[in-house]
């Protein structure tokens, strides 16, 4: 459904007063998402996973230099196109329960959406309300305003705004952060099923133990660059099929495996 | 039964705040080195002797200690009594009511103009950050704000009424009329070139506060959010810059209610328009204590009444400033 070749992404930085410097934050990121799957990028804080997020949906400021080939549904998506489609084909599910309006009850953000997504004005409170009863929210939180709500209920009524669009491609940028082990699984259940319905979702996340659940394949990120991608039954036991160094590294990093810092890892930051 | 205790320590705070501002004024007109019997005598002082000033003095309570003179004057306020102007030879209500009937039109207008078209603009600039209407905007803001009322009046004056003669030179209708000949058209005519004064001038004030607030708001998680979903500049500023700028805009406003009534000095001078802001300058330079603490009084009022209402609106449109229900 949507493949990106050789993306590679550079922001402008001031090395001084009026000297202009290109930081290269993407460099050469390719992988592809398939309808009906959920596709996790893994990476630490500072990986590019959310500048990613927002290259495919164009959601960058000016200036930026920014190559390679992003392709949805067979043809280009180029800057007029993700205008185009933006809210409609492509939904993002945002990292910070902050892009809640404060100012606005829950059901009418909803509708806002559903509104920006093509529904006729009528259409989209009633299509809001059943996005958000889909969700779990009960007539008390649909009439609420974001303050009122837990964690776990703000982040529902997000991604019940990515779901009243009717997107085909569903971003959802750490959705299970700061939630605790019960409503991570339920947000994490919910955008499984978006993938059941023939979705893709793309699933971006610092934890890989969370992602493998209900992830197809997997994509390792690490200071802008694609280290590996694998299908999630990759990581299991010793992690002997993953062919990198990195992706070794990491998945024996975990808690639940050795816990330890294997010398390959330690070897790389060092240098 | 929560209302009447939150009306009842309103206007509790209200009283208080009157009678400090009336014990504070009262004490800056006993500093004043102006004296009331030679301010009220005039040119005439010369033939009057010591004890025809004494008699004056004692029929107007000057000879007794200052705090006896407030206490009287409080006295008669819990009466409803204002007391009498001795410039205007009036009741202080009547002088204040008439004055403010004619100062409300002038800042009434001025204000209502101010706050929209203020809005407005801030509103419009902030959705566009930097493009040319942006920066059309802005710089008539900054200069604005650091233009002096008086001196734009002047200006105006010089170029509607004296050059071009479009509009009146002074005052609140034709000279030799009586007031209550006036129609409503020259009325209106004299109100043009004080209320652009003022609106042009006061514009600058919200406009630059709505937007700075528009500016963060557009480079918000929220706008990004919402550009995420497909939504344009104008959906995001319609939508959800409204309500977030409208915050700022209304502490703004609303605080310069005081100045609805409290008139604006200045403007008032230059044009020679008979409202409030004269007659207080005329109870200063004369030492008319009644009017002036009658002034004060009514100008405390507002200025608390106008920060009642910001409190009341602030809630209701910011649902976190609500308190929770026990």
């Amino acid at each position: 459904m949507l493949a990106i070749e050789h993306l590679s992404l550079q922001l402008p930085y001031y090395a001084t007063w009026w000297r202009r410097r290109w930081a290269e934050v993407l460099s050469d990121v390719s992988l592809e998402l398939h309808p009906g799957e959920v596709h996790a990028v893994v990476g630490a804080s500072g990986a590019g996973k959310s500048l990613l997020a927002h290259a495919l949906l164009g959601l960058l400021p000016e200036p930026k230099q920014q190559t390679g080939r992003l392709t949805f549904q067979g043809q280009p998506l180029n800057a007029a196109r993700q205008r185009q489609l933006r809210g409609r084909e492509l939904a993002l599910i945002p990292q910070s329960l902050d892009a809640l309006d404060p100012l606005v009850r829950s059901q009418r953000q909803v509708s806002w959406a559903a509104h920006r997504a093509g529904h006729a004005r009528s259409d989209a409170w009633r299509a809001a309300g059943q996005a958000l009863t889909h969700y779990q929210l009960d007539e008390h939180g649909r009439q609420a305003f974001p303050h009122e709500l837990s964690g776990g209920m703000a982040r529902r009524v997000l991604t019940a705004m990515a779901h009243v669009s009717r997107a085909q491609l569903i971003i959802a940028d750490e959705p299970s952060v700061g939630l605790d082990p019960q409503q991570r699984d339920r947000v994490l259940v919910a955008l499984a099923a978006l993938a059941r319905e023939g979705k893709a979702v793309l699933l971006i996340t610092h934890d890989l133990r969370h992602a493998l659940p209900i992830a197809r394949r997997v994509t390792l990120m690490r200071q802008g660059r694609c280290v590996e991608t694998a299908p999630a039954s990759a990581f299991q036991g010793e992690g002997d099929t993953l062919t990198t160094g990195y992706a070794q590294a990491l998945w024996q990093a975990l808690p639940d495996n050795h816990f330890g810092v294997a010398p390959t890892a330690q070897a790389q930051d060092v240098a | 039964m929560r209302l009447i205790a939150t009306v009842a320590v309103r206007l509790l705070r209200l009283a208080l705040v009157v009678v400090c501002v009336a014990a504070v004024s009262f004490g800056l007109m006993m500093l004043s080195p102006i004296d009331p019997i030679d301010a009220y005598l005039g040119p005439q002082m010369a033939q009057v002797s010591p004890e025809q000033r004494d008699l004056i003095a004692a029929r107007w309570g000057f000879d007794e200690p200052p705090v006896v003179q407030f206490g009287h004057w409080l006295g008669q306020l819990i009466q409803g009594d204002l007391g009498v102007s001795h410039v205007y030879d009036q009741p202080v209500i009547e002088v204040i009511g008439q004055r403010f009937q004619r100062s409300i039109m002038l800042l009434g207008s001025a204000w209502l103009l101010t706050t929209l078209v203020g809005f407005a603009l801030g509103v419009i600039a902030g959705a566009n950050e930097n493009a040319l209407l942006d920066r059309i905007i802005s710089t008539y803001a900054y200069l604005t704000a650091s233009t002096p009322a008086f001196w734009l009046a002047m200006l105006l004056l010089l170029l509607f009424s004296v050059y071009l003669g479009w509009t009146p030179v002074c005052c609140a209708g034709p000279t030799g009329t009586l007031s209550q000949d006036v129609g409503l058209a020259t009325r209106l005519h004299h109100l043009i070139l004080p209320v652009a004064t003022l609106a042009l001038v006061g514009i600058a004030n919200i406009t630059l506060h709505t937007r700075t607030r528009m500016l963060a708001l557009m480079n918000s998680n929220i706008a990004t959010h919402a550009f995420a979903q497909g939504a344009s500049r104008w959906d995001i500023a319609w939508r959800h810059g409204i309500r977030h700028a409208s915050l700022p805009a209304l502490t703004l406003s609303l605080a310069s209610l005081g100045e609805l009534f409290g008139g604006s000095v200045l403007v008032e001078q230059v044009f020679a328009y008979p409202g409030l802001g004269q007659a207080t300058v005329a109870a200063g330079l004369r030492s008319d204590v009644p009017l002036l603490l009658g002034i004060a009084l009514f100008t405390a009022l507002f200025v608390s009444v106008g920060n009642l209402l910001a409190d009341t609106l602030y809630a209701l449109i910011d649902p976190r400033m609500q308190k929770v229900a026990p």
